[in-house]
């Protein structure tokens, strides 16, 4: 499991729109570099995030071997109701991690 | 070894040295551009472009894209992506957005190799497509060949 870190505003109002970061240790290797002997490093790198409220979609993104390491991603959300935010990280060799949020909206 | 002249040796030579260039079959900017938005032509406005235009570190260079959208379900930006000229690859981000994101921004960390010439775009709900371009010096490149 990779460490992630989700950035949520403490409190939420409704009808706020509110700032969401989702960061994932990752090394984005891009397939592009290689090693001391001169063999090229597989790509290895994450290639789809998903954010949804429940089973709305909210936000997602194709990410490509530019994306720095440790890859952040910063996005809005309009908080109209409580629900639970579901992140999705998908990337080479099966790479996949799920984390899920609660969102209060007061 | 004998049948080799300097000249053959030479030409050898030269044809493994052309060789990446050859290889590099990757399409210019304004063609992947033009695969993207298909037969709307971009325009310029609406769309923002934040990055710092003198980058120390091409490793983690912090970019943002701004939309100027009301976000509604008749009227919002389904689909923000960014391009890059001189990277091995054209594609950066293609982010989806909805009306549930409320405002159409978008903020990461990207790897640029070189100097070069980023174009960020938009495509609304209406089917229109706005761009921006940056052009961004890089003093420290990312070490993308190695």
């Amino acid at each position: 499991m990779a460490r992630t870190l989700i950035h949520l505003p403490p409190t939420v109002r409704r009808g706020d729109v509110i700032d969401v970061r989702a960061m994932i240790a990752h090394p984005m290797e891009t397939g592009f570099r290689a090693d001391s002997n001169g063999q090229v490093l597989p790509r290895d790198i994450i290639t789809r995030f998903e954010c949804r409220l429940d089973d709305a979609p909210v936000f997602a993104a194709d990410l490509f071997a530019a994306i720095s390491a440790n890859p952040m991603i910063a996005f809005t959300l309009r908080a109209e109701r409580s629900g639970t935010l579901h992140f999705e990280w998908e990337g080479d060799h099966g790479f996949r991690q799920r984390e899920s949020r609660p969102l209060v909206v007061e | 070894m004998s049948a080799l002249t300097r000249r053959e040796l030479f030409l050898a030579g030269a044809a493994v040295t052309l060789a990446p260039v050859a290889r590099a079959a990757e399409p210019a900017l304004e063609e992947a551009i033009r695969a993207w938005a298909g037969s709307t032509v971009p325009r310029d406005g609406r769309v923002t472009l934040e990055v710092s235009p003198l980058v120390d570190n091409g490793n983690v260079v912090p970019l943002t894209v701004r939309v100027q959208s009301p976000m509604t379900p008749a009227d919002h930006v389904r689909e923000i992506v960014v391009f890059n000229q001189r990277n091995p690859k054209r594609d950066v981000i293609r982010a989806t957005l909805t009306p549930l994101s409320g405002r159409a921004e978008v903020s990461t960390r990207i790897r640029l190799a070189t100097s070069q010439r980023l174009v960020a775009l938009a495509r609304m709900s209406d089917g229109s497509v706005w761009q921006h371009a940056v052009d961004v010096v890089v003093t420290l490149a990312a070490c993308i060949e190695g």
